[in-house]
């Protein structure tokens, strides 16, 4: 068999992924999980001395918080079946990922159990934001020091 | 009160369809996807793109992972722009803090309180 039929055969049996409904899925989770971070936002600049800049802070870690109790009450799973990006791309989905993995290696131990497979799912990210925000920041500070562009 | 919560719905439900897009059509997985969401948003913050996003969106713009990579790079550039270069490094997770320490201790806490099950996936 040639490799194009081949392929084709591949495509005929995949089952077709229904973009349209995962991305409208996708908006509505996101979008309702950002929505109950504005009020937690509103909550902290109403309740506690953080003005909009600041309140950023604290919702993050309040979400996070949401996110432990979701993922060890089984919860969060059932949410990312639905919600796909939707669940993964705002913070709780960061949270769920690094908790989820602290929870499963437990009985390793703790400190090669956590400690050691905390970041197994998340650490991608940290690490690749780390070093692009590493070569952003220094190619704008070379930038602004040879006056090319200004802060 | 209710427009902003209506722009945050729209704006982060916006960004979780572009990384449902990474997934999709470009069959990212999971961890490349949100490595690339992350990077895009330091770049954007490098062109000074993301704040106004966040004065516009709120929570719609700091909930989604790219917020992460802007607070990076406006940590490094915001000590740069005091001690210069060396600022690049030791700004890094001067605003970012939060997000990294949460996950870390409600990790360790989530730990001790629930136990390992299927359903945590």
């Amino acid at each position: 068999m040639e490799q194009k039929q081949f392929d084709k055969i591949v495509d005929q049996q995949t089952p077709k992924t229904p973009l349209f409904v995962n991305m409208l899925k996708a908006f509505l989770v996101g979008g309702i999980i950002c929505t109950i971070g504005q009020l937690i936002t509103f909550f902290y600049i109403r309740f506690f001395p953080f003005t909009e800049r600041t309140a950023a802070n604290p919702t993050v870690a309040t979400m996070v918080f949401i996110a432990m109790i979701l993922t060890g009450t089984g919860l969060y799973k059932k949410i990312s079946q639905i919600g796909g990006a939707g669940s993964a791309v705002p913070v709780t989905g960061f949270g769920n990922a690094v908790i989820s993995a602290s929870i499963e290696h437990k009985p390793e131990g703790y400190v090669l159990g956590i400690g050691g497979n905390m970041f197994k799912l998340a650490g991608s990210v940290i690490v690749f934001g780390v070093v692009s925000a590493f070569f952003v920041a220094l190619i704008k500070t070379i930038l602004v020091k040879l006056g090319v562009v200004s802060w | 009160m209710i427009s902003s919560l209506i722009t945050s719905f729209v704006v982060g439900g916006l960004i979780c369809v572009v990384g449902q897009i990474l997934m999709d059509v470009f069959k990212l997985t999971p961890a490349h996807t949100l490595s690339t969401l992350v990077v895009s948003g330091s770049i954007l913050d490098g062109f000074g793109l993301y704040e106004p996003l966040i004065d516009f969106a709120g929570a719609g713009a700091t909930i989604p992972i790219t917020s992460f990579g802007n607070s990076l790079t406006h940590g490094a550039l915001a000590e740069a722009e005091k001690h210069g270069l060396i600022g690049v490094l030791t700004g890094m997770f001067e605003v970012t803090s939060s997000g990294i320490s949460a996950a870390i201790i409600f990790g360790v806490i989530g730990a001790f309180i629930f136990q390992n099950s299927k359903t945590t996936y």
